[in-house]
């Protein structure tokens, strides 16, 4: 692999690590949901990087699933938070 | 070459995301650094694959992942800011000096969560 998609590889390394610890310490669940959420869009940014890197580009199909069920997961997350206290809401 | 360009380019504008996310204060400003500046940072990524590939039929599938991000990640922040807001789950930083959703919640109690449980 060439040099350049390497350090880019290491900085969103690096990222992910930071994106992990906010999503150890919370405080709230929303915290963990949009940590998950930006980690998410980082795997995306891995994956391209890679194809960038390597050529394998078959990966991409797998970084647009990762969008969709990324997004869709958020949104049940969200609907989660907003109807904890209220159970039988969240079936409606 | 280009691509290199964006790959870096994209890869510090996620790191700059990822630090927002663990350092700013409060719930809304960590989301501020997350949606912009994360979408910002895998678009350019993606736009790096869409440079530098060989075929059309690459190009199309990054520019769609692409497209699909732009199109989510506000959907997605605004759920996630509006239910940790209504269940007071977003407590504010306390340097913060305006807070106009909430003057609103006052002036009209028919708005959040008890709006929407009758």
């Amino acid at each position: 692999m060439p040099l350049i998609p390497i350090i880019a590889l290491c900085v969103l390394t690096v990222a992910m690590a930071l994106l992990v610890v906010r999503l150890v310490r919370g405080p709230t669940l929303a915290d963990r949901v949009v940590a998950l959420d930006v980690l998410a869009a980082v795997a995306i940014g891995f994956i391209a990087t890679y194809v960038v890197g390597t050529g394998a580009t078959a990966l991409l199909d797998a970084a647009l699933v990762l969008a969709l069920v990324a997004f869709v997961a958020t949104v049940a997350f969200a609907r989660y938070v907003e109807h904890q206290d209220s159970p039988e809401e969240m079936v409606s | 070459m280009i691509a290199n360009l964006f790959l870096l380019a994209g890869s510090l504008f996620v790191l700059v995301a990822a630090l927002g996310v663990l350092r700013l204060p409060d719930l809304l400003m960590r989301m501020h650094a997350a949606t912009k500046a994360g979408t910002l940072g895998a678009g350019l990524l993606l736009v790096a694959v869409a440079v530098s590939a060989p075929e059309t039929s690459v190009m199309a599938r990054a520019v769609a992942t692409f497209v699909f991000l732009l199109l989510t990640a506000p959907i997605a922040a605004h759920l996630i800011a509006h239910a940790a807001y209504y269940t007071g789950a977003a407590t504010l930083w306390d340097r913060t000096s305006v807070d106009e959703l909430a003057e609103d919640m006052d002036q009209w109690p028919s708005w959040g969560p008890e709006a929407s449980t009758e």
